[in-house]
């Protein structure tokens, strides 16, 4: 589904990404880890198209498309999406405005008409009550004085009502309690299934205790340093990055 | 023949039963407005205005009222429980006013009815808030006024339907001007909604100059809405005069989305404790559409409060100007004034002239005030196109959100969608913006 190769990216002239190879099939979950600094979040922000990175070499293909030739509204509707770290603010915006107009946007581009509003109704409510966000949060500016708790709820709420191919979450579990973590994996896990992938993007292996990666990478100086199961990630968490900083600079 | 003079020479011939009051302070109107004449740029007040459109043209009075029914429904609010008045081209419509189940306590008559029936109580009041020298155009309004709607209310008479006033436009042959005057006489502890709403006919070119009088004794509460959806042709200068006592509230809502040349003066006296006044104004011009909004606010006395914002959007090569006055009184200590006006630019040629100014003389007092103009938010188009909307839909829904902060106070529900719509709709169709707001009130309504 995803296949990153080679991939070199530089943000204001300093490489970050230095040759980093990835390859995400549909129906896995795969964990980027790493130290900080290490690119983690660099993969992810070109990936969706942020604005500051060059890619110098390498290319990023999704379902045989060249993502980094698709504009960034494209890439989502492909079905390539990006949960923030810090989630955007959107002033003014409801979130019901942005949820329907994402959704319509992606139908469209699959050729298909504008959802019918009483589906559409039905459909966020649903999602709503799974991310155990009160419906007013609907009628709510995107973002506009959540909490950060809430931010990664409503990330994960889009991620349910459009649900993407690739859904990428960037450190999704930063500023979680243990309550929201909880909510917040769960919403992921119903993501799971075999025609979808998820990458996550984490500094710490707590929340892969309740999303079991089928394969775990450690992002080390922007490459991918070593690559293994759900064990891997159990390793990190005992031994700390340090020894695979050194394996690989051997 | 000079400018004021072809204009006056329109003036009808009045019957000579009128009362004696009305004739001479119509005179002393075309008196004043011929020794002023139009005001031109170099005017202070009219800086970034040119009224010259007005002042060149040739405009006629409408004989008649006539307008088509089904067309006059289809355009209205639809506000089926209202106390509705209506006139068009300046003319009062028996026909299309509806004002059957008043309170005991409320009258909403034409102008020219209350003249008539009680001269004396309308002649006190009548022009004492908008003198013939607050502007050329008050001037020119009071040598022609002979119609409008008066609207008195008695002490602790509550009206809970709105009083629905329809200034209405047609696409004439010729050209029409029309003065109407609007008089509300709120009676202590009073309480009413008032609306104008000015639209018309798509190919409309008239010329509106209108006079708004609000008197509200202790205790009342207004709310004023101004719905200006008049067309892309028409010419509209407009005076609203606001003089509140003790505990009074005056809540104003200023919202522009029509005409070619706007001109709004809103000025509000507040002259004994308690007196609060709200001004939330909102304007979208786009193609050379100008509109002028100038407010006043005079703090006259002790613990009064204002609180105002204005928010313009405009594109294209249209033309916004902003100036909003508060002044505090020497002794009008424990005020306070909140200014804060907001504008958007969608185009690089659009343009806005803005200027707050606060003028105090207390120093007790607690105020702020600010002005700023940008465009959208980049990291929120950004934020929106990262979830598949592309580019263009993105910034109409900034735009439609920005316009949101002041449809938010709006308390009439059918104009807040109305206004909605209307920026939505001014936004390219393909967006179906209408369709989302309809969708963000049904599941509010679940």
């Amino acid at each position: 589904m995803l296949e990153v190769k080679n991939l070199h990216v530089t943000v204001e002239g300093k490489p970050i990404l230095k040759g980093l190879d990835l390859t995400v099939n549909a129906g896995e979950v795969h964990a980027i880890m790493g130290p900080n600094g290490a690119g983690k979040s660099t993969l992810s922000a070109v990936i969706a198209g942020k604005d500051g990175y060059e890619v110098t070499e390498g290319s990023i293909l999704f379902e045989g498309q060249d993502v980094l030739e698709m504009e960034i509204e494209e890439r989502a509707r492909a079905g390539l999406l990006l949960g923030f770290q810090y989630p955007i603010e959107i002033p003014g915006v409801k979130n019901i405005y942005l949820l329907k107009a994402a959704l319509n946007a992606a139908r469209a581009a699959r050729g298909e008409g504008e959802i019918p509003a009483p589906e559409f109704m039905k459909l966020v409510r649903e999602k709503s009550a799974e991310m155990k966000m009160d419906p007013s949060f609907l009628q709510r500016a995107v973002n506009e004085g959540f909490s950060g708790g809430e931010k990664k709820r409503n990330e994960i709420l889009q991620m349910l009502v459009l649900q993407p191919k690739l859904a990428m979450l960037d450190e999704i579990d930063s500023g979680l309690d243990i309550d929201a973590m909880k909510v917040v994996a769960q919403g992921v896990n119903s993501l799971r299934n075999a025609d979808r992938a998820i990458l996550l993007v984490t500094h710490y292996q707590r929340l892969l205790n309740h999303i079991e990666p089928d394969r775990v990478h450690v992002l080390v100086d922007g490459r991918i340093a070593k690559s293994g199961d759900k064990s891997l990630a159990l390793e990190l968490e005992s031994r700390g990055y340090d020894w695979v900083v050194e394996e690989s600079a051997a | 023949m000079s400018a004021p003079q072809r204009f006056l020479e329109r003036l009808p011939a009045r019957s000579s039963d009128e009362p004696s009051w009305i004739a001479a302070r119509r005179q002393a109107g075309a008196a004043r407005f011929e020794a002023v004449g139009f005001p031109t740029r170099r005017d202070e007040e009219w800086k970034y205005t040119d009224v010259r459109r007005i002042a060149e043209g040739d405009f006629g009075l409408a004989i008649h009222a006539d307008y088509d029914r089904a067309r006059f429904d289809e355009q209205r609010l639809a506000l089926d429980d209202a106390h509705r008045l209506v006139f068009v081209d300046g003319r009062f419509s028996a026909e299309l006013s509806e004002l059957d189940s008043l309170p005991n306590g409320a009258s909403v008559e034409p102008l020219s009815r209350a003249i008539d029936q009680d001269a004396e109580a309308i002649g006190g009041a009548l022009g004492r808030l908008a003198g013939v020298d607050f502007s050329p155009f008050t001037a020119l309004s009071t040598a022609f006024a002979d119609e409008g709607a008066v609207i008195r209310l008695a002490p602790g008479t509550a009206v809970e339907k709105p009083i629905y006033v329809v200034m209405l436009s047609r696409a004439n042959d010729v050209p029409v001007m029309s003065h109407p005057r609007m008089l509300i006489m709120a009676g202590a502890n009073s309480e009413a909604t008032v609306i104008e709403h000015y639209y018309g006919e798509a190919e409309a070119a008239n010329f509106t100059n209108v006079v708004t009088e609000v008197l509200l004794d202790r205790g009342a509460i207004i709310d004023h809405y101004k719905l200006q959806e008049a067309s892309l042709n028409d010419l509209h200068v407009a005076s609203i005069h606001v003089d509140q006592t003790r505990d009074s509230r005056f809540n104003s809502f200023n919202l522009n989305l029509g005409g070619a040349l706007v001109r709004n003066d809103l000025v509000a006296d507040l002259n004994a404790e308690g007196a609060e006044t709200t001004y939330n104004g909102l304007f979208f011009v786009q193609g050379r559409q100008h509109v002028d909004n100038h407010t006043l606010v005079n703090h006259n006395a002790p613990r009064t409060f204002s609180n105002e914002n204005y928010k313009g959007i405009l594109d294209d090569r249209a033309h916004g100007v902003f100036n909003g006055k508060v002044y505090v009184k020497r002794d009008a200590q424990q005020i306070e004034a909140y200014q804060n006006n907001a504008n958007l630019l969608l185009s690089d040629r659009a343009e806005i002239d803005t200027k707050p100014e606060l003028v105090i003389y207390a120093d007790d007092v607690k105020c702020s005030h600010g002005a700023t103009t940008g465009q959208l938010d980049e990291e929120a188009v950004y934020g929106l196109r990262t979830r598949g909307i592309d580019e263009a839909m993105a910034r109409a829904l900034l735009t439609l959100a920005f316009a949101g902060e002041v449809m938010e106070q709006v308390k009439l529900h059918v104009i807040a969608e109305r206004v909605e719509r209307a920026v939505a709709g001014r936004l390219p169709e393909r967006f179906n913006l209408a369709d989302l707001v309809e969708t963000a009130e049904a599941v509010q309504e679940v």
